[in-house]
């Protein structure tokens, strides 16, 4: 095995390796939506995120905005705090736009819808949406559901 | 049933003995790679050695697990109408675990072996005693570089195995099953994330590399001269360091997806 | 004696080593002049390749010492230990080539390890050395392709590389055929000549060893039993050395293995 060939084979490798992990970077993850800019925040208030996690989805007419970053858990008003970052493209976001949380498909993941209010002014960095409704919990469904058709049968 | 705790206590003390020894030789090995740095050909040598010889394997496999994981992944996901989120599991699959444990497997057995024997053999016909007594330290001559090229050569090995694996899990879920092809990967690349997933994967890969190396070289270093000596010293190699891969594998994991 | 020798390039006095419980030099002196060859023969067994090994550092007396150009082998730093090998030439019995090397490489190995000279002068070394044993033309083979003489004259081209200031020479002539022992014969005494090469030749050979040694140690049973010239040897009356320079199947070194008495054994066993 001369040295010339053993060289050239070994830079094959390594590039064939290194292009193995960035098509790995480029293709398989989510590394071209981080590299996006850096969004502002914007927080939301819920009585229940149900199964909503950080990196979740922020939506917009069906059109992604941005990311949940931070989950948080205020014990005075015992309601979820979430912050969430909104890529800066899309900076007008009314003051009373509605956020509620959404499941995608039936064993989907959840996530954060945004429904535009009417109001001329927009969210900046820090701005909190107020109109809010938590995660819908299967349970409580079912326990409705049952409970009206109990009712229903008993009348 | 003395006997028996006797045996335990021996083993139990070998084991350290060998840890111990292990460690010191390990040290004295990494205090000689920095002077590697003024010999590259040495590294290069051994990474074609080491690395490029494992390649075939290494894809061949990937292939086949990335399609057998489409396959399966396919199976269990059509039951809940959730086949889209094909692409989703196989690149997690690979990723996190497959890539980097099956390649570090599959490098124990192929490269590990051959480094052991290889090793063992000079030992046994006194090359190694020959280069000391010519005032060449055999650790960084000949271990030094070895340990190197195994410890790069992993990593993308693994990276190498998790990307054919996604294609053949494309090949499999998009080609043969009719999954959406936009769904597959637009899912896929929302699921994965760079820090959590493939950096995580790249960190269990490096570890495994130094670990099976080490392993490997070591073994054949410190092997009875003989060729019963070296035969085991292989198939010790393949076995521990198999084992700590999958060892390892558990504690990294639970260290990083928690 | 009396006669008061120049000082001796390696000196061992009452040197004392076991390996394991097995005692294996139980108080051995030995001097080694310089430009001389000197022999070191016994038994197998006696431990003559451990004696090569105390010398060169790779292994440590339980007592005694071992002194080289007048530097305490044991006592030096692991730098200045292999600075002192590299003047420091061995032949290992089974020539311990690199097997991934050619016979080129391999004798330029020390060169290339020790010293930043140019390809073409590490070009003309090689062929120097090759040609002094007597294999340039071989310098392309690799050792697999080698006889075990060939192997052997290219190990000992590799240990006069750097031009040292002695050669080990571990069991030289062993599993010879008498052409190649010939051949190594002539090659060890012409270097010793033309270079005043230090050579320490360990073997069990006697005539070839007696040929060209200068001064023979005998060792048995961990002690030195006898030493002089190959004459004085010769005439020697000490049954240890004329056993071992004569051949002789039994003497001190006893034929048989220590066991219990003959007709003690027969008896032991169920009856035929």
């Amino acid at each position: 095995m001369n040295t010339k060939s053993v060289e050239i084979g070994v830079g094959v490798f390594v590039a064939l390796g290194l292009a193995a992990l960035l098509m790995l970077a480029m293709k398989v993850s989510n590394l071209a939506e981080l590299t996006a800019p850096d969004g502002y925040q914007l927080t939301a208030r819920f009585e229940n995120i149900g199964g909503l996690k950080v990196r979740a989805p922020v939506t917009m007419a069906g059109v992604r905005v941005g990311r949940v970053t931070e989950i948080d858990f205020d014990d005075n008003t015992y309601q979820a705090v979430v912050g969430f970052s909104v890529n800066p493209r899309y900076a007008r976001i009314p003051l009373d736009t509605s956020a509620s949380i959404f499941t995608a498909g039936l064993l989907g993941e959840q996530y954060i819808g945004l429904e535009a209010g009417g109001d001329e002014e927009f969210l900046t960095e820090g701005g909190e949406i107020l109109l809010t409704q938590s995660a819908i919990v299967l349970e409580q469904v079912i326990g409705q559901f049952l409970y009206s058709k109990a009712a229903e049968g008993g009348s | 049933m003395i006997g028996l705790l006797r045996r335990f206590g021996r083993t139990g003390l070998t084991f350290f003995e060998r840890l111990g020894r292990g460690s010191i030789f390990v040290l004295h090995v990494l205090a000689g790679v920095p002077a590697l740095f003024l010999r590259p050909g040495l590294i290069v040598a051994q990474i074609w050695s080491v690395g490029v010889r494992s390649l075939i394997i290494t894809v061949v496999s990937g292939v086949f697990v990335g399609m057998v994981l489409g396959l399966q992944g396919y199976n269990t996901l059509v039951d809940f109408g959730a086949e889209e989120s094909l692409g989703v599991v196989v690149a997690l699959s690979l990723v996190r675990e497959l890539g980097p444990v099956v390649s570090a497997l599959l490098f124990a057995g192929r490269a590990g072996s051959a480094l052991t024997a290889e090793i063992g053999l000079m030992k046994a016909t006194e090359q190694l005693d020959g280069m000391e007594m010519m005032a060449v330290d055999p650790l960084r001559r000949v271990v030094a570089p070895r340990f190197v090229a195994g410890v790069i050569s992993m990593p993308l090995l693994a990276a190498m195995f998790s990307a054919v694996g996604v294609l053949g899990g494309y090949f499999v879920g998009v080609g043969l099953l009719g999954v959406d092809e936009g769904a597959f990967w637009s899912q896929m690349q929302s699921a994965v994330d760079v820090n959590d997933d493939i950096l995580n994967g790249v960190i269990k890969s490096v570890a495994f590399g130094i670990v099976v190396t080490w392993i490997a070289v070591f073994e054949g270093y410190d092997s009875v001269p003989t060729s019963e000596g070296v035969s085991a010293a292989t198939t010790r190699t393949v076995v521990h360091s198999s084992l700590a891969v999958l060892g390892l594998d558990f504690v990294l994991t639970a260290l990083m997806f928690n | 004696m009396g006669v008061t020798r120049p000082k001796p390039l390696v000196a061992v006095k009452d040197l004392h080593f076991s390996r394991g419980d097995r005692l294996v030099f139980d108080g051995v002196d030995i001097e080694i002049q310089r430009g001389k060859i000197t022999a070191i023969m016994g038994p197998s067994g006696t431990g003559k390749t451990t004696l090569l090994k105390l010398i060169a550092g790779q292994l440590l007396p339980d007592a005694g010492s071992v002194t080289v150009d007048g530097l305490d082998v044991h006592s030096l730093s692991r730098e200045r230990l292999f600075g002192l090998r590299r003047r420091m030439g061995m032949l290992f019995q089974s020539g311990a080539l690199l097997t991934d090397l050619d016979v080129f490489e391999n004798v330029a190995f020390p060169v290339r390890e020790h010293t930043d000279l140019t390809d073409a002068m590490i070009r003309n070394l090689v062929f120097m050395k090759l040609e002094a044993v007597g294999l340039r033309g071989a310098r392309d083979l690799f050792p697999r392709e080698l006889s075990g003489g060939m192997a052997r004259r290219v190990a000992l081209a590799r240990a006069i590389a750097l031009d040292p200031m002695m050669v080990m020479y571990d069991e030289p002539f062993s599993g010879q055929d008498p052409i190649s022992m010939g051949v190594l014969v002539q090659l060890i005494h012409r270097l010793n000549e033309a270079l005043q090469l230090t050579s320490i030749i360990v073997s069990h050979d006697v005539p070839e060893t007696a040929s060209i040694a200068d001064y023979i140690y005998v060792l048995s049973g961990g002690k030195v039993v006898g030493e002089g010239t190959p004459e004085e040897l010769g005439r020697s009356d000490s049954q240890w050395v004329s056993q071992f320079m004569q051949g002789l199947a039994d003497g001190p070194v006893p034929f048989h293995y220590p066991a219990r008495e003959y007709f003690d054994d027969l008896m032991s066993g169920p009856l035929p």
